[in-house]
C-alpha cells in the first residue's frame, strides 16, 4: 500500500518512486484527444496532489513516519478504510468494538466514497457523515493521535495518500476536520468542502463562541449546540455529489429570468428597507433570483459569495417550509464572530423565498412589514406567477429549482454544462455566478450524477493545478466526452456525448458560447442591484455570542 | 377592549419546550391543518391565526420557539411580551417533561404571576405504548402550578384546536376580568401590549 503524507511546513524532498511519480508514468495525456477512450481509472487525471506540490510536500523523512500507517501494522489507521481489509473477520480488534449502526466494522459504513468528521481538539466527537458519532468515538481518537503526533514535531498534518484514498485534515481554531475520500476529488476540493462544512457550523454559532466554549471547558460535548444543523450540513455534503458547481467554482447559480423582470425586482428590494436591514435576498430553491446589499456594507466589505452560498443553502432547508422565520445568523466571511439575525419567510406560500438580513435582534415586526411590501410591489409587477412558473418548469426530482433544458441551447451532442463568467464588469465581482442546466438523462439516477461530478472534479482539478495549470482539456471518458477550458472570460465543462469528433466538440462549444452570450441577461446578474438604508442604531458588533445565550437556556 | 372595531385584538402565544417534542407540528396542524415531519425549527417561526370564540374573536400571533438550545437566548427575547404560553413536552420523553417545568421556571422568573396564561400540553399520545409520563402526572404537575392541561396528537389532530380554543377563552375572561377592575377604577393596564422590559405595576 502505498501510504504519503503531507504536512505544511518545511519541504523536505520527496522520496523516490513514491505513488505520484508512478502515477505520472501511468496516465495518459489528457490535452491529446484519446480517441481510443481513456479508461475510467481513478487516476488518469491522476495528480492526486500535484496543485499543491509548489508550497508544499506531503512527505514526511521516513524517521517520522515509520510510526505512522504501514500497511502491515495491524493497528493501521489507514487499514480502517481500506477496502481490501474489508475481508477481515469482524473480530479485527479495531473494529470489534460496539456493534451498532455506523461503526466501523459496518460494511455499509465503509462502503461510503466519502466521509467527512468534525471533531473537538481533544478528541471528541462533533459530526459524521454518515453512523452515529458515538460508534466512531475510537476512529476519531486515532485521528486526533495523528494530528497531535505531527503536531508535536512542530508540523500540521495536511493530507495522508493511501492507495485509493486521500485523507485531509484541516483544523480551525479548537475543531479538527477530517475528510477520508476515494473519490477522485484533489485535496484542494476536499479541503474547500471542509471549509464549508466549517463555515456552516460558525454560521450557527459563530467562532467566537465556539472557541470560548472549549476554552471554557476542553472536553464540551458540541453537538448539543450543533443540534438541529447536522442535517443542514448533510445536505451541504450531499450538493457536492448531486449537483455540482456552486462549490467547486465558488458561485451561486442564479434563476433564469428576463432582464427587465430582475431589474425590476431589484429596484423592489431597494425600495423596500427597514431600519438596520443590511441584505436582502430573494430566491427560488436555493438559487437567487436578485439580492440588494446596503451601500455601506458593499463598499466597505464585499459580500463574498461563499457567504451567499451558506445563506441560499440555509434558506431552502425544510424547516423554514412554514410560516415566518426570526434566526440569528453569523456570515462568516464577513464577520465570523457576530450575528445577524435574519428574517425568512415564503411569499405567497410560493417556493419564492425572501431573506432579510439585519443587525437588530428585534427587528422582526419591521422586517415582517418589510417584507409585505416587497410581496405587494411583486403583486403589482405580476411576478409571482413568472417566478412560480420557472420554478415548476422543471422536472427534476429535487423540484422547486428553477432550471432550464441543456436542448435550450441548440447544440446536438452537448449533454451538460457549467459555465463560471470571468468577465463581470469589476463592480460587480462580488457576486461570482454560474450557471448550468437540468440534469437530464442519462444523468437522472443517482449514481450518474456523481460520476459526471466525478469527471468535472478531475477536470476542475486539472485546469486549477498549482503545478502545471492547464487552459484546455478535452478528454474521452468511457461513457461521454469533456471539454473544460478556461479563460479571461469565462470558465466552462462541457458534457458531450461519447461519439462526438473534435471537430464536432468544438462546433458545440462555439455554438454553447454564443448561446450564453445571447442569453447572458436572463442567466445573469449583470448589474446588482444596491441601496443604502438608514444607519441601524446598533451595529453588529464584533462579539454578540453572549447574545447567543449558550450558557443561559436550561 | 371588546371587538366593536372589527379587527380581533392580537394576543402573543409562545410555543416553549425541548428540541423534537412537537412544537412546530401543534402549530402547522392548527394553522394550517397538516402534519408533515419537518426539521428543528430554525431561530423562531412566526404564525397567526384569527380564533373565532362566537361572543368575540381574537388573534393568535403564535411563536414557535426552536427547541434546541443554541436558539434559547433569540427565544427569551420573543416571550418577554407574551400574553400565553404552551409548556410542550412529548409524553415518551421523561426529559422533555423535565424541561417543561424548567421552562416553567423561566417564566415565572421573567412574568409576575398570573400575568401569562400558561397551559402544559402533552404532545404525541399516538405513541401511548412508549409512554413516559402518565396523564395524572402532567395533571398533577399543572394543577399544583395553576396551569392549563391537555394531552393532543399532532399527527392525529387530537385535541390540537382544543387546546388554542382554551387558550384563548381563558385569554379572553382574563381580559373581561381586568376591565371589569378597570371599571372599578383599579389601575390601567395595556394587556395587548405586554411588559417592554421589566415587569412593572401590575402584580406588585
Amino acid at each position: 500500500m502505498d501510504v504519503q503524507m503531507e504536512a505544511g511546513g518545511d519541504t523536505a524532498a520527496p522520496a523516490p518512486g513514491d505513488a505520484e511519480d508512478l502515477e505520472d508514468t501511468r496516465f495518459p495525456s489528457e490535452e491529446a484527444a484519446d480517441g481510443g477512450g481513456v479508461h475510467e481509472d481513478p487516476t488518469d487525471f491522476g495528480d492526486r496532489d500535484q496543485e499543491e506540490t509548489g508550497s508544499e510536500t506531503k512527505d514526511q523523512p521516513p524517521t517520522l513516519l515509520s510510526p505512522l500507517p504501514q500497511s502491515e501494522s495491524p493497528s493501521c489507521t489507514c487499514g480502517l478504510w481500506d477496502p481490501a481489509s474489508e475481508n477481515n473477520p469482524m473480530g479485527d480488534p479495531e473494529s470489534g468494538s460496539g456493534v451498532q449502526g455506523g461503526d466501523p466494522s459496518d460494511e455499509d459504513w465503509r462502503s461510503k466514497r466519502k466521509h467527512v468528521f468534525v471533531l473537538s481538539e481533544a478528541g471528541k466527537p462533533i459530526y459524521s457523515r454518515y453512523g452515529s458519532v458515538e460508534a466512531l468515538s475510537t476512529t476519531m481518537g486515532v485521528m486526533t493521535a495523528l494530528v497531535s503526533f505531527v503536531q508535536s514535531a512542530g508540523d500540521a498534518i495536511r493530507a495522508i495518500y493511501a492507495e485509493d484514498h486521500k485523507l485531509v485534515f484541516l483544523q480551525q481554531g479548537p475543531l479538527l476536520l477530517v475528510a477520508v475520500s476515494r473519490t477522485p476529488q484533489s485535496a484542494a476540493q476536499l479541503r474547500g468542502e471542509l471549509l464549508a462544512v466549517h463555515a456552516q457550523i460558525v454560521s450557527t454559532l459563530t467562532r467566537a463562541s465556539v472557541a470560548r466554549i472549549f476554552a471554557r471547558k476542553q472536553n464540551y460535548d458540541l453537538r448539543r449546540l450543533l443540534a438541529g444543523s447536522e442535517r443542514t450540513l448533510d445536505r451541504l455534503l450531499d450538493s457536492v455529489e448531486r449537483d455540482p458547481g456552486a462549490l467547486l467554482l465558488g458561485a451561486v447559480r442564479c434563476v433564469p429570468l428576463a432582464r427587465p423582470l430582475r431589474e425590476a425586482l431589484g429596484a423592489l428590494l431597494r425600495r423596500c428597507t427597514a431600519p438596520g436591514l443590511a441584505l436582502s435576498v430573494l430566491a427560488v430553491g436555493g438559487q437567487l433570483v436578485t439580492a440588494a446589499q446596503e451601500r455601506t456594507v458593499l463598499a466597505e466589505c464585499r459580500l463574498d459569495p461563499a457567504d451567499l452560498q451558506l445563506l441560499l443553502n440555509w434558506v431552502g432547508a425544510p424547516a423554514f417550509a412554514a410560516g415566518e422565520a426570526w434566526a440569528p445568523v453569523c456570515l462568516p466571511r464577513f464577520n465570523p464572530d457576530g450575528f445577524f439575525y435574519a428574517y425568512v419567510a415564503r411569499l405567497d406560500a410560493m417556493p419564492v423565498c425572501l431573506l432579510l438580513l439585519g443587525t437588530d435582534p428585534e427587528a422582526f415586526h419591521d422586517m415582517a412589514t418589510c417584507r409585505r411590501l416587497v410581496e405587494d410591489g411583486m403583486h403589482t409587477l405580476g411576478v409571482m406567477r413568472t417566478l412560480g412558473e420557472a420554478a415548476s418548469f422543471s422536472n427534476a426530482p429535487s423540484a422547486s429549482a428553477p432550471s432550464y433544458s441543456v436542448q435550450a441551447v441548440g447544440a446536438p451532442g452537448l449533454r451538460h454544462f457549467l459555465y463560471k463568467p470571468l468577465d463581470i464588469p469589476d463592480q460587480h465581482r462580488q457576486l461570482p455566478q454560474f450557471t448550468s442546466p437540468e440534469l437530464e438523462a442519462p444523468y437522472s439516477s443517482e449514481d450518474e450524477r456523481q460520476r459526471l461530478s466525478d469527471l468535472y472534479h478531475r477536470l476542475h482539478a486539472r485546469l486549477h493545478s498549482t503545478s502545471r495549470p492547464l487552459r484546455l482539456i478535452y478528454h474521452v471518458a468511457e461513457k461521454e466526452t469533456l471539454l473544460a477550458w478556461v479563460t479571461s472570460k469565462f470558465e466552462l465543462y462541457t458534457c458531450l456525448s461519447p461519439l462526438v469528433t473534435k471537430a464536432g466538440a468544438i462546433l458545440v462549444v462555439t455554438k454553447l458560447l454564443r448561446w450564453v452570450k445571447k442569453e447572458e441577461d436572463r442567466l445573469f446578474i449583470r448589474y446588482p442591484p444596491k441601496y443604502s438604508t438608514p444607519p441601524a442604531p446598533s451595529s453588529a458588533s464584533t462579539d454578540q455570542a453572549s447574545h447567543n445565550g449558550l450558557f443561559t437556556g436550561p | 377592549m371588546a371587538q366593536a372595531d372589527g379587527a380581533p385584538q392580537p394576543f402573543k402565544l409562545v410555543l416553549l419546550g425541548s428540541g423534537n417534542v412537537g412544537k412546530s407540528s401543534l402549530a402547522l396542524r392548527y394553522v394550517k391543518n397538516d402534519f408533515k415531519s419537518i426539521l428543528p425549527t430554525v431561530g423562531c417561526a412566526f404564525f397567526t391565526k384569527v380564533v373565532d370564540l362566537g361572543a368575540a374573536s381574537l388573534k393568535l400571533e403564535i411563536w414557535d420557539t426552536a427547541g434546541q438550545e443554541k436558539y434559547h437566548s433569540i427565544c427569551h427575547l420573543y416571550f418577554r411580551g407574551a400574553n400565553a404560553a404552551l409548556l410542550v413536552y412529548d409524553i415518551t420523553s421523561k426529559d422533555s417533561f423535565l424541561k417543561a417545568q424548567q421552562w416553567l421556571a423561566d417564566l415565572e422568573r421573567e412574568f409576575p404571576p398570573g400575568e401569562v396564561v400558561v397551559m402544559l400540553v402533552g404532545n404525541k399520545t399516538d405513541l401511548s405504548e412508549e409512554r413516559e409520563v402518565t396523564f395524572e402526572e402532567g395533571e398533577q404537575f399543572a394543577q399544583s402550578h395553576s396551569l392549563l392541561f391537555m394531552e393532543t396528537s399532532a399527527m392525529l389532530d387530537h385535541r390540537v384546536t382544543e387546546v388554542f380554543s382554551a387558550l384563548a377563552r381563558e385569554l379572553l375572561q382574563r381580559v373581561e376580568r381586568k376591565e371589569r377592575q378597570a371599571q372599578r377604577g383599579d389601575a390601567r393596564l395595556t394587556l395587548n401590549q405586554g411588559p417592554r422590559g421589566p415587569a412593572k405595576c401590575c402584580a406588585h
